[in-house]
């Protein structure tokens, strides 16, 4: 492992979203945007977006950094640029690491512009720390991009990996308690949110929203950072050396 | 110890291959084929498109899985974590980032080789980028984008170079020097590997190594080819040697 590879994997792939400033003014425009209409379509039941105006916040950077990873190591394989890093004295972990130091830093910033506009503007209620809410959007940051990495090793073209995520994420968003609580849904699907990741990001984050912040919270988060290093375990098997 | 060990351990040969046998999407792409390459000096690899050069050549740097057979770079397993700062390889297809600048590129990939700054532009200059290091890689010309991918393998000074078609879509004067400057790297003792399916880069080669349908047909120098076959022209000596095999 170096400290050097890592950092200079960071830098050089948020030198690369720097040239591309249209993805950049989405990942920072869109989200608060949404959260926007959120708020004027639910205007006659407040309640509602009371209770997922914040977790949403946390949402966001989960699908976008999802969408960005999967899409970025694509081309990393397309490319032949992943061929030639793992024939270079690069550990596969300070390539990973490098990519998530810079989705972190991408998240961050998302996070708290949305959070902003949220708190400031929307009246978006959360009776936990409204910075508590921005660091779980950077954890979901982390965790959509390893689950991003991982699954962009199964994908041939760009069709196939922007496919992903609504054949993998979207129903962990939807059974994650989003739409309604998950202990109100069939008994069978409650038993399935309980296996998937987003589940506990979503739980932690609602949390934040209530105060809520217990043992149960901090069990939350560690389920996420497990799933985080677990996804990011698998995404660095499927980085080979030798392919055939 | 027999004669071949010895030569190893004198640091003669650069690439040792024994009965190396590889498939892709389940063909036989590399039958059993032996090889060795000297050290210190340019050989071609040469033979038509789809002969299994470039396979070979992935096996040497070790990012091929093979089935069977040895592959041996400076005395140790091709693709030992100590070769990937000794062997550096050029892919046909010019692997570096499109969305980044020849520039940015190189720095990011010294940083990964520990390679020192100054040494960005002296790689810059070696394939001819000057006036070119802060553009976008996507709006490169072919040959540029390929130079620049060149440039990156340069950078840690190896001691083995692989090199799939690097003077493809080349004007003549600048494939001219770049040849010149893989003369260069030879005379600084590197050893490099050189493929091409055009038979007139043959004749600039040291030696060469001459492929057909996964086999190979010939090595040895041009002068010795064109001798042990009798024609004027490489050309004519692959021919020959292709009719015999």
């Amino acid at each position: 492992m170096s400290i050097t590879a890592t950092l200079a994997s960071a830098a050089r792939v948020l030198g690369q979203l720097r040239r591309d400033p249209r993805t950049l003014a989405m990942v920072f425009l869109v989200p608060p945007a949404l959260l926007t209409l959120f708020k004027y379509i639910f205007n006659q039941q407040p309640l509602i977006f009371e209770r997922i105006g914040a977790p949403m916040i946390g949402l966001f950077p989960l699908i976008i950094m999802f969408l960005i990873t999967s899409i970025a190591m694509l081309r990393e394989r397309s490319s032949g640029t992943l061929e030639r890093l793992m024939s270079l004295p690069i550990a596969k972990l300070d390539l990973l690491l490098g990519y998530a130091l810079a989705f972190a830093l991408l998240a961050a910033l998302q996070g708290a512009v949305t959070g902003a506009v949220a708190f400031g503007a929307l009246d978006v209620h959360a009776a936990g720390p409204h910075w508590a809410v921005v660091l779980l959007a950077i954890g979901n940051a982390l965790l959509g991009m390893a689950l991003g990495l991982f699954l962009s090793a199964f994908a041939t073209t760009e069709f196939q990996a922007v496919q992903f995520l609504p054949a993998v994420l979207l129903p962990q968003i939807l059974l994650a308690g989003l739409l309604i609580p998950r202990t109100h849904m069939p008994h069978a699907l409650e038993i399935v949110s309980d296996a998937l990741p987003v589940s506990y990001a979503y739980d932690a984050l609602a949390k934040v929203t209530t105060n809520n912040t217990g043992t149960w919270f901090w069990l939350d988060i560690a389920i996420v950072a497990a799933s985080i290093m677990l996804a990011l375990e698998l995404g660095a098997t499927t980085l080979r050396r030798r392919t055939a | 110890m027999n004669s071949s060990d010895a030569e190893l351990s004198a640091g003669g040969v650069a690439i040792e291959i024994r009965d190396l046998h590889v498939r892709r999407g389940g063909k036989p792409i590399l039958p059993g084929i032996s090889l060795r390459v000297p050290a210190g000096t340019v050989t071609g690899l040469l033979g038509p498109s789809g002969s299994g050069k470039t396979t070979l050549m992935r096996a040497i740097v070790g990012v091929q899985i093979i089935e069977s057979g040895q592959v041996i770079v400076f005395g140790q397993p091709a693709g030992t974590p100590a070769l990937r700062r000794r062997v550096a390889y050029v892919t046909q297809a010019p692997s570096v980032y499109t969305d980044l600048t020849v520039e940015e590129n190189l720095r990011y990939f010294a940083r990964i080789l520990d390679a020192p700054r100054q040494r960005i532009n002296e790689v810059i200059r070696l394939v001819g980028l000057t006036s070119q290091t802060r553009q976008e890689a996507r709006t490169l010309s072919g040959g540029e984008l390929s130079r620049t991918s060149l440039a990156v393998a340069l950078l840690g000074k190896p001691e083995l170079l692989v090199l799939d078609e690097p003077t493809v879509d080349v004007d003549p004067i600048l494939r001219r020097e770049l040849w010149q400057t893989f003369y260069e790297l030879a005379d600084g003792g590197a050893s490099l590997l050189v493929s091409s399916h055009v038979m007139d880069e043959a004749a600039r080669c040291q030696e060469l190594v001459l492929m057909r349908g996964g086999r190979i047909i010939a090595t040895g120098s041009p002068d010795e080819l064109l001798a042990r076959t009798h024609t004027g022209e490489l050309e004519d000596a692959f021919v020959a040697l292709a009719e015999a095999a």
